[in-house]
């Protein structure tokens, strides 16, 4: 364990949709600048465990830092409550999220989707954001596209733009929930390629639920393991697609490799 | 039989209408597009109403739809103008309305306020259907980049919701311009009134019930073709062509703002 404190702590995080428990306790810290990349199979409650980070997800217990703050609530004689929507938000927009379906706004073109929210969330100049903006699309390989509606873009293109505003936030962490799974496989590559370059040439803390093990394998720090609700194992990734520990693991990791 | 219709007056009432004509014609029109313009912004309110957390808002929105949407039309109508100020104890529908451009009576403006709050409540069901319309991930997007409920519904969901509810919007505008007929019983001379009132004093109801039901038919010819225009600028919008979305809300409403400019000279 490093001596500085994490980014993302996570303890004991317990989710339910009515009476199905979805997150059975789930604990996780994730250090500055390290890539872990959650695993599992379909209903684990991984996509669960991250919108629970940026609070799209209430919890029914445990607690969850990023940066230092407590996420979507305040304590209040020593109880949790749901903390007020300026604070959730403003603790949001130092979080990333890619979604699995791009979620880009359909309504604007590819750089008025990136400067939406530094505009309109943190006050940015328009002139300022555009610029930043572009570079941003630059570096996503996009820059052409900048005036294109989303419509008009291929879906590796849209989830390079999706990244792109993400990242117009400058976040502290940035969450990704299975941002291949519904791409089309030859673009799958464009998107992770996109990834990888944040990971090894800018740092960037990421957070990534996926099934492409080649990417894991490659970038991530750690893998984490999430069956049935709960972490079941959790380390690097030499270790798990060499010889993992958890029985599960290995049925999983049989199935998919 | 028909020998005893006086075709002249038929025709005369079509091609070559008179001022007072005109004016009912008028009438008609500002009252339905005021009170059409006041739907919607009560429509909007009482459908974030309904989509709030305070359950108190839930219920007065819910209340408002029950009541405007139980009870008749006319009898709204009727209450509005000669009950409004009674029950409040203060001039809330005053003799005459001047607003700068042009001066309506007081019942116009309590047939406004009485047609635009009823249409209100079924305005209501239309905007909150086209809000729930938009993909969910738009507002899980929105908030994940760090944005307020207000914002996001501003920025995000409303623009997006706009397609879903302009069709039916078009069809409330065209019941709404006859619809609003039903004024005349609280004296406003709209263009029913007109017809009524020379009915009452000729006798001659085919001639100028005919004549009147032509005026309503080219009113809502006219606006059909102009709600086709927007729902066919509106379509290409979302397809995204090189104009930016601003400028397509624009290109979508030009006809109708020309065609004002022509009624207002």
């Amino acid at each position: 364990m490093s001596a500085a404190k994490p980014i993302m702590e996570a303890e004991d995080v317990v989710k339910r949709f009515g009476r199905l428990e979805v997150l059975k306790g789930v604990s996780l810290d994730v250090a500055a600048g390290e890539v872990v990349c959650i695993i599992g199979p379909s209903g684990s409650g991984k996509t669960t465990f991250i919108r629970c980070i940026n609070h799209l997800e209430k919890i029914d217990g445990g607690r969850i830092e990023v940066n230092g703050h407590l996420i979507g609530y305040r304590e209040r004689n020593g109880k949790l409550v749901e903390d007020t929507e300026a604070n959730i938000a403003r603790q949001r927009a130092e979080i990333g999220m890619v979604f699995q379906r791009f979620n880009l706004f359909p309504h604007m073109t590819a750089l008025e989707n990136v400067i939406e929210a530094p505009v309109q969330v943190r006050g940015v100049r328009k002139q300022i954001a555009a610029a930043e903006g572009e570079a941003l699309l630059a570096r996503v390989g996009l820059a052409d596209k900048r005036d294109v509606y989303p419509g008009k873009l291929s879906g590796g293109q849209q989830q390079r733009v999706a990244i792109a505003r993400a990242l117009a936030m400058k976040p502290a962490l940035m969450l990704f929930d299975e941002p291949t799974s519904a791409l089309d496989p030859e673009v799958i590559g464009e998107v992770l390629d996109v990834m990888k370059a944040l990971a090894f040439e800018f740092g960037t803390t990421m957070i990534v639920v996926t099934h492409e093990m080649g990417f894991a394998r490659e970038v991530a720090d750690r893998v984490v393991m999430m069956d049935d609700g709960r972490i079941i194992e959790v380390g690097t990734p030499e270790h798990f697609f060499a010889d993992p520990r958890e029985e599960r693991t290995k049925r999983f990791l049989s199935k998919i490799l | 039989m028909l020998a005893a219709v006086d075709w002249h007056i038929l025709w005369q009432r079509i091609f070559h209408p008179d001022h007072v004509f005109f004016l009912a014609l008028w009438r008609t029109i500002y009252i339905s597009v005021l009170a059409q313009l006041l739907g919607v912004a009560l429509g909007l309110v009482a459908a974030l109403m309904r989509m709030s957390r305070f359950g108190v808002l839930r219920v007065l929105s819910g209340a408002y739809v029950l009541v405007f949407r139980g009870t008749p039309l006319i009898v709204q109508i009727f209450f509005v103008y000669f009950g409004a100020n009674l029950l409040f104890g203060f001039t809330l529908i005053p003799r005459s309305v001047n607003f700068g451009l042009f001066q309506m009576d007081g019942a116009a403006f309590a047939g406004i306020l009485a047609l635009g709050i009823n249409e209100g409540a079924y305005m209501r069901e239309i905007i909150r259907a086209g809000i729930d319309a938009v993909d969910r991930g738009q507002m899980e997007a929105a908030k994940s980049l760090g944005m307020h409920y207000r914002v996001a519904m501003r920025r995000i969901i409303l623009p997006q919701a706009t397609r879903f509810i302009v069709p039916p919007l078009g069809n409330e505008f065209n019941n709404m311009m006859k619809t609003s007929s039903l004024v005349f019983f609280i004296g406003v001379t709209e263009l029913f009134g007109d017809a009524e009132i020379r009915y009452s004093t000729t006798f001659k109801p085919v001639e100028y019930f005919l004549a009147v039901a032509f005026w309503y038919l080219v009113l809502t010819t006219v606006w059909s073709v102009i709600q086709a225009q927007i729902e066919r600028k509106l379509a290409v919008s979302e397809r995204g062509d090189e104009l930016t979305f601003r400028e397509r809300v624009f290109n979508a409403w030009a006809p109708v703002a020309t065609w004002g400019r022509g009624l207002a000279r």
